[in-house]
């Protein structure tokens, strides 16, 4: 039987283009994913047949897009195993879905006397939110730290850290910059313990790997469209049901209330208490299908495939000179992270531009991490499912270019 | 590699990355100022001693790619020595090389850094040194960030 894996590359329009003369390499997926044909034609033939405005009309074009809109709140539940779709709340990414968490339950739950822990390895859109709701509420903030460059959470400071002031733990799945993958479910039966409520960035293991948030046991779980094969400005906020129910409204606006007078409003149950406007519901539509294409690779398989070729790509990586390698070098998620001695960041994405590589170099919004570790910028190489081992041949070859034109020889 | 490429990275800026001038802190420093490019996370520190309007001496310390320490590393050996206006008349100077790619009809290393203009993205980088120098010189310590100054 043939399988989808055969011709994956034929499935992504935008691989095939030449960047600078060379054949594009595309290692930025930790960035945005690029997009699958069946995608792109979801989109497209969304908005020339069903496109209206969802959940008010009552004319057939609305009711289409209204069913392809909670359709895709349905098949992203069973995604991730949500006990029901009603759990699926829509945002715009993971972002806004950790200010939606910061800025209801935040706000209402939190008090002077509170603690909020977060880890050291946190993208600042699991860390800024909190810092705004912690200054608003009077809560403390505490980290838990990272053993180095090895890069995995200090489990043992845990009991010293999570203690019963910590209202809420938030952490990542996979880190964006150390590929490190945390053992999240773990850390929410600790949380559970202490009854702190738990929130999982999954915006980096959503389109790589299984995620199962009755396995996990968390009570908020956050992603992001645009890196698991789907458009921009869409992502999900998934919440437990009973935790959703007892939040006060974030935005007010339009989809969201039950009944409004000139100075009271009563708002609809979740999740359309937290839809205020007019979704983006093409793109959420679009999202299924993304679903759909990556269930039908199957998500071991997209692990072992993007974890395989970046731990190929550290053991490469590793023997090039003056070359310092963060992360876990056993088991990670599908990217990594390195810095040379004598080159900056921008100047190895710049050169590797012009062998057709696209990269990432700077802080990758890990701007604590790296004081932590004493580095300023890495250069961030980040896999997915159309990427090849050939293509760790071009970034390595091109690498040895860089060195060599650097180190003056 | 390609011609814009080598054009961006010249010998002269690679000499200056490699063996930064007037690098580290200067402790007689009446002046100084702090660039930072929050997009990539470039830091400019720029000490300027001044003696009267004359620009006796200036150091800057910082982290960031080839073109913004080599850019930096220039910009203190060409403004020393000089007035608060002649410092000014060469940034405009150099400000127009990189933007516009044009070399200077004069012999200057300033005309190293015209590939810039080839990669509309390094001029944030190749300005920083320069603007927390401007801010140095006006006795602004507020801090120059590329968000807010335009190139």
């Amino acid at each position: 039987m043939p399988s989808p894996w055969d011709s994956i590359r034929d499935d992504f329009p935008a691989l095939h283009q030449s960047v600078n003369g060379k054949p594009l390499v595309y290692l930025d997926n930790a960035a945005t994913t690029q997009k699958p044909r069946a995608v792109i034609d979801a989109l497209s033939r969304f908005y020339q047949t069903d496109n209206a405005n969802v959940h008010r009309g009552l004319h057939a074009l609305s009711m289409r897009a209204t069913d392809a809109y909670e359709g895709a709140r349905s098949r992203i539940a069973r995604f991730i195993h949500a006990a029901e779709p009603e759990e699926i709340l829509f945002t715009r990414g993971t972002t806004e879905s950790i200010n939606l968490v910061a800025g209801s339950w935040g706000a209402a739950k939190l008090k002077p006397g509170d603690a909020i822990l977060l880890t050291e390895m946190e993208h600042h859109s699991n860390l800024v939110p909190w810092q705004l709701i912690a200054q608003k509420t009077g809560a403390r903030l505490r980290y838990l730290p990272v053993t180095g460059d090895e890069g995995l959470l200090d489990l043992s400071q845990l009991d010293r850290l999570l203690t019963p002031e910590v209202k809420l733990f938030a952490f990542t799945h996979v880190s964006n910059t150390l590929a490190t993958i945390n053992p999240v479910a773990e850390l929410c039966a600790r949380a559970k313990k202490v009854g702190a409520v738990t929130l999982v960035d999954a915006a980096q293991s959503i389109g790589h790997m299984p995620v199962d948030v009755q396995k996990i046991g968390c009570d908020f779980l956050a992603f992001s469209g645009h890196k698991m094969a789907a458009g921009t400005g869409i992502g999900v906020l998934y919440g437990r049901k009973e935790l959703l129910d007892s939040m006060p409204p974030w935005q007010g606006g339009g989809g969201m209330i039950a009944n409004v007078d000139f100075f009271a409003t009563t708002y609809k149950p979740s999740p359309e208490r937290f839809e205020a406007g007019t979704p983006n519901f093409a793109d959420a539509y679009a999202l299924g299908i993304a679903c759909d294409y990556l269930d039908g690779l199957g998500r071991l398989e997209i692990q072992r495939h993007d974890g395989g070729l970046a731990a190929q790509a550290y053991r490469r990586l590793a023997e090039l000179p003056g070359i310092r390698l963060i992360g876990p070098p056993g088991e990670r998620g599908g990217l990594v992270c390195f810095a040379l001695n004598d080159v900056h960041a921008h100047d190895v994405v710049t050169f590797a531009d012009e062998d057709g590589i696209a990269m990432r170099g700077g802080h990758h919004c890990n701007q604590p991490l790296m004081k932590r570790l004493g580095l300023t910028s890495t250069v961030r190489a980040s896999f997915y499912v159309y990427n090849t081992a050939a293509e760790i041949d071009v970034l390595v070859a091109s690498l040895r270019r860089i060195i060599k034109f650097f180190g003056g020889a | 590699m390609s011609s814009d490429l080598t054009e961006l990275y010249q010998q002269v800026i690679l000499d200056h990355n490699r063996r930064p001038r007037n690098k580290g802190r200067l402790p007689t420093a009446n002046r100084v100022a702090h660039g930072d490019n929050p997009t990539c996370g470039d830091q400019c520190h720029v000490y300027l001693r001044m003696e009267g309007d004359r620009i006796a001496d200036v150091s800057f310390e910082g982290s960031g790619c080839a073109i913004s320490q080599a850019s930096a590393s220039l910009m203190t050996t060409q403004i020393k020595g000089k007035t608060a206006a002649e410092a000014e008349e060469l940034y405009r100077r150099f400000h127009d090389i990189v933007t516009s790619g044009k070399e200077p009809e004069e012999i200057s290393d300033l005309a190293a850094f015209a590939g810039v203009h080839a990669f509309p993205a390094r001029i944030k980088c190749a300005t920083l040194g320069w603007h927390a120098a401007l801010n140095a010189l006006k006795g602004d310590d507020s801090q120059a960030t590329t968000e807010t100054h335009v190139d």
